[in-house]
């Protein structure tokens, strides 16, 4: 009954670390390893107008819920400006208006995106295909053209990929060079296509967007053509033909509305710009879950002020040696000063490392244990033996530091925060056990907490340990389900072995 | 390692981790801890339940106590002080002589009135007691070790370990003090734990350290098919101690004393495991026979009896 209780506890444990673990890496994108980096894309379109006098408007369309990428970050900059934002089923926009303008104006718009696997390629709603009223001798020709491609097709995609094909042809005959001569504007082809398959009854659009590349100072939106094959969207280049997206491919926005619209102004122009960066893939997490408003983030260490969260990426560690403290006490069996002493020490070696801690220990316990048992002949009282020892201890690290800074070693400096009363009670603990059990004993007991103190800190400073732990503060949870099972660990410890080996002769 | 792990286990081989979770977690309930770590507290509880233990001259409790100390042991030619709460046999000092004002030690150095009360002092202050905390000084009766382990055993006392479950006692173990231990019976330090059989209290095997000794490193002589006499009065001492504490899972320290026979020293709440390695044989099948088929109810001669029958070496 105990037994199932701890073992539900510990499965419990571990499903809550482990769950909110994966919904933060999967989920949320959350950095399993330190020091990765996302690339990050910032786009601006910068427009200039000359306006008239009188009142200015202009309209930007803006992108809504990209596909495969996140905003992050949005601005709009207008000096003087009114801006509502307005959103529709499938567009989104930006509208400045002024009343009274003068010269050259500059308005901008600028966002910064993350590529997000999260965000599929379909999206937006499926238009039922309108048929579109054209004029004679367009309408004819249409009609045309589609019922030659038609029989050259079997389905949605393939009617697509031959009217592409026909509209790209060199010599694509009288029919399709009447209907393109009617659309020589930049998306044209698109555009056309878009109504020829409207005629043919298929749902499809149009969609600008640019392709990311480092440091474009005067980017394009190049046109697609998404087609509605009946389940889901297929993309295809008007210009080519060919199927498919490309990878970094951010679409701005879809349909027959301008880019920018504008009244009360003259001489547009416009400039786009693209380029990239890198950034920390755990601060672009954090904004993008920002954004989410996602609680797991309300309630996390990464919303603490910076001091507090140096603090807790050591305060974490505890744990982890502690964890391998149970180990190595209760499953191997070596034994050492208090119980947790060795992590104590550990914590310390990371502002000495591990060699230099260890030198740095070994010698100011040896002082510190010599200076202990001469005071132990003059028979002092409890306290003021622990005070006149600890006082030792800094004076010793003072000479330690004096001595290295004169033989120009790196060691001693660091010395200042070397805990001092960890070191006092280290040498309390050792010349108690010297005592009561020998020699022997202090020094195999020593050893062992100096073992476990270094195991302990070559754990704690492994940098993804450090990361998991301070990112994924649940994953102590599995932490605990392990401990709380180790609880109940009641076989042999493995150094036990050597000690009853006896009894197993015979 | 993993046959060795199963033949240890075949043969009921104690761990430290099983005697902690399964044993001592499960019977030594915390709250009773004091009235075994507190040495002052046991002799009052075994006296009351009219066991045999060292005489208790006086207690010292403060430091304006001390000047009380030549008063109580005026007429006493041979005492031991000892802190209550001491552990491992520090701050225990014997005086084995007088003369004019001086004090003799067990090693022979003569001190002075001045040093037996800094020694007092200091134990009051919490010297000997671990963490230091406050204590009180014992002044008892100073056993005299029973001419049977003369040829085992270097100065000191020996002393017999019997570890008690549920008031059956399930093994013991004799603990010679050697040169190296200092003459104090604590294994650590290098004394000798021989084993014990239980039904006839004669002496098997023995050990130091962790390796088999047959014969004392001092004085030379076989420590084996050594008779502990008066073996029927300590298993009833020892069976009687978990009564007064409570604690299901105890080490009884016995020591043999040439006129009073044999004498309760102190209970210990977490007995060590070495006593398996002393006697070559398990605890745990011993621990489970009792917790399976005894009653702890039974009086304490059914309980002997049945530790006689089961608990036979050969």
């Amino acid at each position: 009954m105990r037994q199932l209780h701890l073992y539900l506890l510990a499965a419990l444990l571990t499903l809550l670390g482990l769950g909110l673990f994966l919904y933060k890496t999967l989920g949320l994108g959350f950095p399993m390893a330190p020091a990765e980096e996302v690339e990050l894309w910032t786009l601006q379109v910068r427009f200039t107008v000359d306006s008239r006098t009188g009142p200015l408007k202009a309209t930007l369309q803006i992108p809504r819920n990209p596909p495969r990428y996140t905003i992050l970050d949005e601005h709009f900059v207008s000096r003087g400006y009114g801006l509502t934002a307005r959103e529709g089923r499938d567009f989104r926009e930006a509208e400045w208006a002024i009343r009274q303008a003068e010269g050259r104006q500059s308005l901008y718009y600028r966002i910064q995106v993350t590529a997000d696997g999260q965000r599929g390629v379909d999206s937006g709603a499926v238009p039922a295909a309108a048929d579109p009223e054209l004029e004679e001798p367009f309408k004819t020709a249409a009609i045309t053209v589609v019922s030659e491609v038609r029989s050259h097709s079997a389905d949605a995609a393939s009617f697509a990929a031959e009217l592409l094909r026909r509209l790209n042809d060199p010599t694509p005959g009288e029919n399709i060079d009447l209907l393109l001569s009617d659309s020589r504007s930049p998306g044209g082809k698109a555009r056309l296509a878009e109504t020829l398959l409207a005629v043919a009854s298929i749902p499809a659009r149009v969609a600008f967007g640019l392709e990311l590349e480092d440091r474009q100072r005067y980017a394009v939106f190049t046109p697609w053509l998404e087609v509605h094959d009946g389940k889901r969207w297929v993309h295809f280049d008007p210009e080519s033909g060919e199927t498919g997206l490309p990878d970094d491919f951010f679409i701005w926005w879809r349909g027959d509305r301008p880019l920018i619209a504008m009244q009360g102004a003259s001489n547009p122009e416009v400039q786009i710009s693209v380029w990239g960066s890198y950034a920390p893939a755990l601060e672009i997490a954090e904004r993008r879950v920002d954004l989410v408003g996602s609680r797991v983030v309300e309630f996390s260490l990464l919303g603490l002020p910076i001091q507090t969260q140096a603090v807790f990426s050591i305060l974490l560690l505890v744990p982890i040696g502690a964890f391998f403290m149970v180990v190595l006490r209760n499953v191997v069996g070596i034994r050492t000063f208090g119980t947790f002493m060795p992590v104590l020490i550990a914590l310390t070696f990371r502002e000495t490392r591990l060699l230099g801690g260890l030198t740095l220990f070994v010698v100011v316990v040896a002082i510190g244990l010599a200076v202990r048992f001469y005071l132990e002949r003059l028979r002092l009282l409890l306290v003021p033996r622990l005070a006149a020892v600890l006082i030792t201890v800094v004076l010793i690290l003072a000479a330690v530091s004096i001595l290295s800074n004169r033989l120009e070693l790196e060691l001693g400096l660091s010395v200042a925060l070397f805990p001092l009363v960890i070191m006092t009670m280290a040498i309390e603990h050792m010349s108690i056990v010297w005592e009561e059990r020998g020699a022997v004993e202090a020094v195999r007991e020593g050893t062992g907490t100096l073992l476990v103190a270094a195991i302990a800190y070559l754990v704690m400073s492994l940098d993804h340990v450090q990361h998991l732990v301070f990112v994924f503060p649940e994953l102590l949870l599995v932490v605990l389900a392990a401990t709380l099972l180790l609880g109940r660990y009641s076989g042999y410890r493995l150094l036990e072995l050597r000690r009853f080996r006896v009894l197993a002769e015979r | 390692m993993l046959s060795l792990r199963r033949t240890l286990n075949e043969r009921g081989v104690l761990g430290l981790n099983r005697r902690n979770s399964e044993y001592i977690g499960r019977h030594n309930e915390r709250r009773r801890y004091p009235l075994v770590d507190d040495k002052l507290l046991t002799k009052e509880l075994a006296i009351a339940a009219g066991m045999s233990v060292p005489e208790l001259y006086g207690v010292i409790a403060t430091q304006h106590d001390i000047r009380d100390l030549h008063r109580i042991v005026a007429d006493r030619e041979r005492f031991v002080l000892k802190p209550a709460r001491g552990s491992g046999g520090n701050g225990i000092l014997v005086i084995t002589g007088r003369r004019a004002q001086l004090y003799r030690k067990a090693s022979g150095d003569w001190i002075d009135p001045s040093e037996v009360e800094h020694h007092v002092s200091s134990a009051l202050s919490g010297l000997y007691s671990l963490g230091g905390h406050h204590d009180r000084v014992m002044i008892e009766y100073c056993v005299q070790c029973d001419p049977v382990f003369d040829r085992v055993s270097y100065q000191g006392v020996p002393d017999i370990r019997v570890i008690v479950f549920l008031g059956y006692p399930v093994m013991a173990m004799l603990r010679l003090p050697t040169r190296q231990s200092d003459g104090k019976a604590n294994l650590h330090q290098g004394a000798i734990g021989v084993g014990v059989d239980l039904a006839t209290g004669e002496t098997v095997g023995g050990v130091q350290g962790t390796d088999a000794v047959a014969e004392h490193p001092d004085t030379g002589n076989p420590v084996e098919g050594l008779v502990i006499p008066g073996w029927d009065n300590i298993l009833e001492l020892a069976g009687r101690a978990c009564e007064i504490t409570g604690l299901g899972y105890v080490g009884v320290d016995v020591v043999l004393d040439r006129d009073h026979g044999p004498l309760i020293l102190e209970l210990n709440a977490r007995p060590g495991l070495n006593s398996q390695i002393a006697n070559r044989r398990g605890l745990r099948g011993r621990l489970e026979r009792v917790s399976a088929a005894a009653d702890r109810t039974a009086p304490l001669g059914t309980r002997i009896e049945f530790v006689r029958e089961h608990f036979r070496h050969r």
